[in-house]
């Protein structure tokens, strides 16, 4: 696991890609600080997170986009299903890699608060709670762009697939308050979402026939919920949307409140999507 | 040592290898032979590991690939017929990262580098940046890379494709050399390169083993068949009167040409030469002997033979080759081949 970290961390500062990214975060994040403490006149660090999504929305697919797709295309990745290694410890290093990327320009910005509590009053919990969270909250979309990575072996695919994805997780809750409150709005939501779900593992297996089955499976319990209890559908693509948003976790720490149960959800989104990642290599294996 | 179990591998409704079964003993140069599409590359993806099987075991000294993948690869290097180089590094970089992923301490990394760049005569380009080395030498640092580690067992995959011919001579003396202190299984669909290197040949059609032998054993095993083909100046009647005439001489064949010629083509069983009874058998009857010349059996047809065989039609092949060649030695008429198929 250590070679392949190294390896992969290495890599990102041989090509552009790990310069450009951290560039860009402390690009975005001297441009708040100025704007929102220097400016503003507060010396509330925390408040810079809370314009800064924006660089995940175009950092995170340029930095998980090759993470894969790039072995794949170049053939490397035999090298790495021919090495006597777990299939977990090659995600995991490469995984851990990307965050390290993610973190150099985070460390950078823990030296901001103590500038700033020189000139004022500096919550330093919040403040370095809300840079906690928005690594988290950067780990949690890295694994899923590393998922979206291991899916095909086209760079600019993967950066598209993910960007999508990050899109819909940051706007999601937006657009679904635009749709009316009925349960039936919901429930033809939720068969959206099911039938993007079963395109996905239809072009993951490349079986229609798996599918298809899964979007039938998976429309049949929804319509059978739907008709089993119709109230509850009522505003509830909403809720799920609001809830599972992962943008929207950071403002809780941003106004000051530790959420544990937000490090979960980050927590457990990463475990799924660094366990999808590992089924979709091995996967590549059996097909 | 690999024991290989009715190994089968199927892409959806194409059987890419279909039961195959062998077993490769420590210490021999193996030559993995067949065309292009036979099955080998997924043949030995399947023994490297990087690829599973549906159906079969694949044991490497004792440990299944499927099972117990970490043990099995350990004893493995494997080179892909594309070498999996990151080109952004240097082949020294590279060899220590492969080294460091493959386990090794750091003792060891240290020594086997320096001793596998020497092997693949690479120390030159160690500190150029892979994207810049030619083809050869990034088959080099590819078969180095398989190297580290020590493993017993060396498995490369079509080594030598699209190397200058200078080069395929280096990376064959390599692989040679290799041979003396490993296992070596390597696939080509060139006959002449395996027939160089290996002392064992394992003969690949359409996901089948056709035959496995030694590259003597193998002609001996197709030999006993050789043709003589004449072209005389007289006529079909004298031709299979004088063949009548010699024992050796099984069957015949003709076919009349211009100006009172006709091409002849005698088949013999016998192990000896016949062709000194027919040229005095023809100076007897005083019918001139225009052109004569004699095949065997080559491995190239053995290859032929067992990877284009249509079990209904075993000769065909074979048959069509040889006149193929003889037309372009003798500048014959194209139409020489209908003979042959007459005949089937």
């Amino acid at each position: 696991m250590g070679a392949i970290f190294e390896r992969e961390f290495k890599s990102y500062f041989k090509s552009i890609t790990g310069y450009v990214f951290v560039a860009f975060v402390l690009l975005f994040a001297g441009i708040y600080t100025v704007a929102v403490n220097l400016f503003g006149g507060v010396a509330n660090f925390e408040y810079v997170f809370g314009n800064m999504s924006i660089v995940y929305l175009l950092g995170i697919p340029v930095l998980s986009m090759r993470c894969f797709a790039e072995e794949r295309g170049s053939k490397t990745d035999q090298l790495l299903y021919a090495l006597p290694m777990g299939m977990t410890k090659i995600v995991l290093g490469k995984y851990l890699a990307m965050l390290a990327v993610l973190a150099l320009p985070l460390l950078v910005l823990c030296i901001y608060p103590l500038i700033l509590s020189l000139f004022g009053s500096v919550y330093f919990l919040t403040a370095y709670s809300s840079i906690f969270a928005y690594f988290l909250l950067g780990a949690a979309l890295i694994s899923g762009g590393m998922f979206f990575s291991s899916l095909t072996e086209n760079q600019i695919i993967a950066a598209v697939m993910t960007l999508v994805a990050v899109l819909l997780n940051y706007y999601g809750a937006a657009l679904a308050s635009l749709l009316p409150a009925t349960a039936f709005a919901s429930f033809m939501a939720f068969s959206i979402i099911i039938l993007i779900v079963g395109l996905v593992i239809g072009f993951i297996t490349k079986n229609v026939i798996f599918g298809s089955g899964a979007f039938l499976v998976l429309e049949g319990i929804l319509t059978g919920l739907y008709l089993w209890k119709q109230a509850a559908f009522e505003s509830l693509f909403l809720t799920v949307m609001q809830e599972t948003c992962l943008f929207n976790r950071l403002y809780t720490f941003i106004n000051g409140t530790f959420d544990i149960t937000a490090v979960v959800l980050y927590l457990a989104v990463i475990v799924v999507f660094v366990y999808l990642t590992e089924q979709s290599l091995e996967k590549r294996r059996w097909s | 040592m690999i024991e290989v179990k009715n190994l089968t591998k199927k892409y959806g409704d194409h059987t890419a290898v279909k039961n195959l079964s062998f077993t490769v003993e420590s210490g021999t140069i193996y030559g993995f032979l067949g065309p292009n599409g036979a099955g080998k590359s997924t043949t030995m993806n399947i023994l490297t590991g990087c690829l599973s099987a549906t159906e079969g075991e694949v044991l490497i000294n004792g440990h299944d690939i499927f099972e117990d993948a970490i043990e099995a690869k350990k004893c493995i290097g494997y080179l892909p017929e594309q070498p999996p180089l990151y080109l952004d590094m240097t082949p020294l970089e590279y060899l220590s990262f492969v080294a460091k992923a493959k386990g090794l301490s750091k003792a060891e990394r240290e020594d086997q580098i320096v001793e596998v760049m020497q092997v693949t005569g690479i120390e030159k380009v160690a500190h150029r940046l892979m994207k810049h080395l030619s083809k050869g030498y990034r088959q080099r640092v590819g078969i180095a890379q398989a190297l580290l580690g020590n493993p017993e067992i060396i498995i490369l995959d079509e080594p030598t494709v699209g190397l200058d011919p200078m080069q395929i001579i280096e990376i064959r003396e390599l692989i040679t050399k290799l041979g003396k202190n490993h296992t070596v299984i390597l696939s080509s669909h060139i006959l002449s390169e395996v027939s160089a290197v290996c002392s064992h040949i394992m003969i690949i059609s359409k996901g089948e083993l056709v035959a496995s032998d030694t590259p003597k054993n193998l002609e001996a095993m197709f030999q006993g068949t050789s043709t003589l083909r004449l072209t005389i100046k007289g006529t079909e009647a004298q031709a299979k009167e004088i063949a009548d005439s010699i024992d050796a001489i099984d069957s015949t064949l003709c076919r009349p040409g211009e100006d009172g010629q006709t091409y002849v083509q005698y088949k013999s069983h016998a192990d000896r030469d016949f062709r000194e009874e027919v040229f005095f058998a023809y100076a007897q009857r005083q019918i001139p002997i225009l052109a004569m010349s004699i095949k065997h059996v080559s491995l190239e047809d053995v290859f032929l033979q067992v990877t284009q065989e249509d079990k209904t039609a075993k000769e065909v092949p074979v048959q069509e080759e040889n006149h193929a060649e003889e037309t372009k030695t003798q500048a014959e008429p194209e139409e020489s081949t209908a003979v042959g198929g007459e005949e089937a």
